[in-house]
């Protein structure tokens, strides 16, 4: 094998065989790199690709980080299937298998930590949005202002109702939220998407993550299923289930940490 | 696990977890993406420049 080693994740070794066939990142088979009890599971990438420079020019580039991104996930999702993997953030590289087995000394405790911390359970993602929440402010106005007292009126009464919807929208992400936190091992609060990305698909209030234990994913499930319809204007968005990349810090530092589900802890990560 | 049927998985929900979320270990040639932000707004950059009527969109939330 020669190019660079792409790891995916570290998980313990499984006997349950993977799907024939998995391929990685550009399209290289999928191996496992066994050392000390743990598994890395790699392929090759080529150095032109994956080196600093090309890799920092092609994150940029939305087709190749499109399809780099997925290819990682349906490795990861593959091992999901099979074991609990503790995945590793996009485009982690080495220079070949010494490097990585390196790795896996230096991070081996916490790896085993973190894999008996998130053994057995998965991620799921739930979404908020307000339904058409970018028109209220431009829409076409009702009629046309005879004054400017009356324009101003208009605009304040705008304004009030988009205040109004705000509002509702929080009360409603901030009780979801709640009811399936309690119904969780754990929960982060991404930072909502922005509107430009979702495109156009409204405005998105909260965007979570959930641990679940497997066994209580459809019961889980289910509960985000009956709040769909329960606020009108509110759209709610199941995704998973994932492996717990949201998960992988005890204390959920990045993108949680912001948004008050305690995430206060320091940054030191897992793996130093 | 078969309780939700899987539809194709947007890239910005695939980005969430991929750019922000999985262990962080610096590799051997320091690749080592933990500046989300950066990747992001350039994202957005790529994303605003092929769209001029989408707004821009950081700074808009309440």
């Amino acid at each position: 094998m020669t190019g660079l080693r792409y790891v995916y994740a570290v998980c313990r070794p499984f006997d349950a065989p993977l799907q024939a066939q998995l391929t990685g990142v550009g399209g290289a088979p999928v191996k496992m790199l066994a050392h000390h009890g743990l598994v890395a599971v790699v392929s090759s990438v080529p150095e032109g690709d994956f080196a600093e420079a090309p890799l920092r020019e092609h994150l940029e580039d939305l087709d190749w980080l499109g399809a780099t991104a997925r290819a990682h996930q349906q490795v990861v999702d593959a091992l999901t299937a099979v074991t609990t993997p503790l995945p590793l953030r996009l485009a982690t590289v080495f220079r070949d298998d010494s490097g990585v087995r390196v790795m896996i000394e230096s991070g081996e405790e916490a790896f085993r930590r973190t894999l008996d911390r998130l053994d057995g359970r998965v991620e799921w993602g739930v979404k908020v949005y307000i339904e058409g929440g970018e028109e209220p402010a431009e829409a076409a106005p009702a009629a046309k202002p005879v004054s400017g007292r009356d324009y101003l009126r208009q605009r304040r009464n705008r304004a009030q109702e988009r205040e109004d919807r705000w509002r509702a929208a929080e009360r409603f992400a901030t009780r979801l939220h709640g009811t399936l936190a309690a119904h969780a091992e754990d929960s982060r609060l991404h930072a909502p998407q922005n509107s430009a990305l979702t495109r156009g698909s409204g405005h998105n209030v909260l965007n979570a993550a959930y641990l679940v234990p497997r066994a209580h994913s459809e019961e889980f499930v289910e509960l985000v299923d009956h709040t769909k319809d329960e606020e009108p204007g509110m759209r709610v968005e199941l995704t998973g289930p994932w492996a717990a990349y949201s998960f992988v810090d005890p204390e959920g530092r990045g993108a949680g940490e912001a948004a008050g589900t305690g995430g206060t802890g320091d940054t030191s990560g897992e793996a130093e | 696990m078969t309780v939700v049927e899987r539809r194709e998985i947007a890239l910005v929900d695939l980005l969430d977890r991929l750019l922000a979320g999985g262990v962080v270990i610096a590799g051997d040639i320091t690749l080592r993406i933990a500046d989300v932000d950066l990747v992001r707004i350039d994202l957005n950059a790529l994303i605003s420049s092929v769209n001029e009527n989408v707004p821009s969109p950081w700074g808009d939330l309440p």
